[in-house]
């Protein structure tokens, strides 16, 4: 045993480069293997996703086109007006409120449409994760269905029911509460209300996810300590599901702010959010760069609302 | 998510009411918030209102979609016999279920090279471009693309349904990575260790091994992938070229005109068939609990 251990050092150097160097070549050709595998993905999405961004980045720098395309002139004329507007005659520049009404209605929608589904959410999320594990999963699976279903029919069902002529106008008057159509579609509780319906599962899945994982025990110290029902709500289990609220808002607002055929839809011409401004410079307006510019002013304004999401989590996480 | 539901959490109100007996309610549950129930009921109601009016009136036999005279089938005829409803539906599952295969055979290769190996040089690099589409907002994403397909059509003189398929391939693929992914991260690596002990070569242990093993998680990428796909909205909007009318289009285009029964129809059909689809990837993606 002892000679045995001994002896073995000798040759030990060069057994252990060679079973290295194979060992080597192995990883090296599972590592070759791995960049194949993964090369049609990363190829798709970086030529169809990636490049498309850095082309419309370039695009911004550019000068419009009489009818559509960019001609290749540096220009940051479409960056200057994100801010601010240049009189035609005197070149002065003036702020552009028209474009900051819009930027207004689409953060104060986006904000309004997370508060809410939060407040609606929340109670859901609760109420699933405290459910048996087998009507956990049945009341998951029936607050994701909707969420599965084209976009656009969903919101077609929701035109159906708050038109004028729809079904809630209609039981209204049947019901004697009015006498004449209340308008609600082509309003700002009708554009909230599509994107909270849109959008509601995004805050339902992750506040579930953190709730159920949530120590029920810290609870029922609370009420041993004499809490109150709301004061265990507020000083217990709100800080300690703080990553599923702070996710599920993160998800909501995304695609609340970047919305575009919500608004169209329910909202009519004249609720123009940032979506529909950027998609109108692409149609109607014809000014590409313009709508280039604004396109990547939304993108750095999600991710900003990503990085602080991803810093949080890593702040609960150090916790 | 349901792996972790079949972990029985402490229910302190349960037990204490185990402890006076069956049939008692528990005098205090710690874990009940009042009002809490009802929003949740509030909750799917309001989620499941507009879907259920506008299925009950797709059989509804009057022509005016808010008046209910009786039952017909006469709408769901009519929406077979219109042509441009058919062929919207058919472009639509044409484009979603090439997309879906394409994307999922890619997310499959890449959930391959990025799952359950040493980390490596350019690994945070594939996550980050795989989970690229879902960070961009959706709209950015559509004008980008469509700047970038004019370009090329502009540069090569190709047209056709290509650009959409490909358009919807690029935001299918990180949907259908995440469930083969998560199969794959649960998959013992022991099995394969076993094939290779009985001197299988690497490509009939992922043949014989991995795949069948796999399986569920790939199916349910599919399912995934196709449900995205048919669900989209605004890319399909912005990169439809002329003449690729799909089923969005389609509804858009009738929406400015009215609400028709005809529509109605037309929209229950969809919903049941991303229900089913949806019911499918449930029921797939949760075997791997058990």
């Amino acid at each position: 045993m002892t000679t045995e251990t001994a002896a073995a050092p000798p040759p030990a150097p060069a057994a252990l480069s060679a079973a290295e160097a194979a060992a080597q070549a192995v990883e090296r050709r599972a590592g070759v293997r791995r960049w194949l595998l993964a090369a049609p993905a990363v190829t798709v999405i970086g030529v169809c996703g990636l490049m498309p961004l850095l082309i419309v980045l370039a695009y911004s720098w550019a000068k419009p086109a009489d009818y559509a395309g960019v001609v290749w002139r540096f220009q940051p004329d479409a960056w200057v007006n994100l801010l601010f507007q240049q009189d035609i005659f005197s070149d002065a520049l003036t702020p552009n409120y028209a474009y900051y009404s819009i930027y207004l209605r689409s953060v104060e929608m986006a904000f309004l449409t997370t508060t809410l589904a939060l407040i609606v959410g929340f109670p859901t999320a609760y109420f699933i994760a405290t459910r048996s594990p087998r009507n956990r999963n049945v009341w998951l699976f029936l607050i994701t269905i909707p969420f599965w279903s084209n976009l656009l029919i969903r919101i077609y069902a929701i035109m159906m029911i708050i038109r004028d002529d729809g079904y809630l106008n209609h039981a209204l008057i049947s019901l004697g509460f009015i006498d004449q159509p209340v308008p609600i579609i082509y309003t700002n509780y009708a554009v909230a209300y599509g994107l909270i319906y849109a959008y509601l599962p995004l805050m339902v899945m992750p506040l579930y996810a953190s709730i159920e994982k949530l120590d029920f025990r810290l609870v029922e110290a609370g009420y041993d300590l004499y809490a109150s029902r709301l004061k265990v709500l507020w000083h217990v289990i709100v800080p300690l599901v703080k990553p599923g609220i702070v996710a599920g808002c993160t998800l909501v607002f995304i695609p609340a702010i970047g919305d575009y055929i919500i608004a169209q839809m329910l909202g009519g011409g004249n609720r123009m959010m940032l979506g529909n401004l950027i998609a109108q410079q692409f149609s109607t307006a014809r000014n590409w760069p313009q709508g280039s510019a604004l396109a990547l002013g939304l993108m750095s304004v999600v991710m900003l609302a990503l990085m602080f999401y991803a810093a949080r989590m890593q702040r609960s996480r150090a916790q | 998510m349901s792996q972790a539901a079949a972990v029985p959490l402490p229910k302190p109100g349960a037990r204490r009411a185990a402890q006076r007996g069956r049939g008692k309610p528990p005098r205090f549950d710690v874990r009940r918030l009042p009002g809490f129930a009802t929003m949740a009921w509030v909750c799917v109601i309001g989620l499941y209102a507009p879907i259920v009016v506008l299925v009950i009136y797709s059989f509804n036999d009057n022509p005016s979609v808010t008046i209910w005279t009786g039952f017909s089938w006469r709408w769901y005829a009519s929406a077979f016999g219109n042509e441009q409803i058919r062929d919207a539906a058919l472009l639509s599952l044409r484009v979603a279920v090439t997309a879906a295969i394409v994307a999922t055979a890619f997310a499959t290769m890449a959930a391959l090279a990025t799952t359950r190996v040493p980390s490596f040089r350019g690994l945070t690099a594939i996550y980050a471009i795989i989970n690229q589409p879902l960070m961009v907002p959706e709209i950015v994403t559509g004008i980008a693309t469509v700047v970038f397909f004019a370009l090329i059509k502009q540069l090569t003189g190709i047209y056709g349904l290509g650009y959409l398929i490909t358009a919807h391939i690029v935001f299918c693929i990180p949907f259908a990575y995440l469930p083969i992914r998560a199969r794959l991260e649960d998959m013992d690596r022991a099995y394969e260790i076993a094939a290779a002990d009985l001197y299988a070569t690497p490509w009939r242990a992922f043949r014989y091994v991995t795949l069948p093993l796999l399986v569920p998680g790939i199916l349910g990428g599919a399912m995934l992938a196709f449900l995205v796909s048919l669900d989209d909205v605004v890319i399909t909007v912005l990169v439809s070229g002329p003449g690729e009318e799909t089923l969005p289009l389609y509804v858009i285009g009738q929406v400015k005109r009215g609400v028709t029964p005809e529509l109605n129809a037309m929209a229950t059909l969809f919903l049941a068939a991303s229900t089913l689809f949806a019911t499918l990837f449930f029921l797939l993606t949760r075997k791997r609990a058990g």
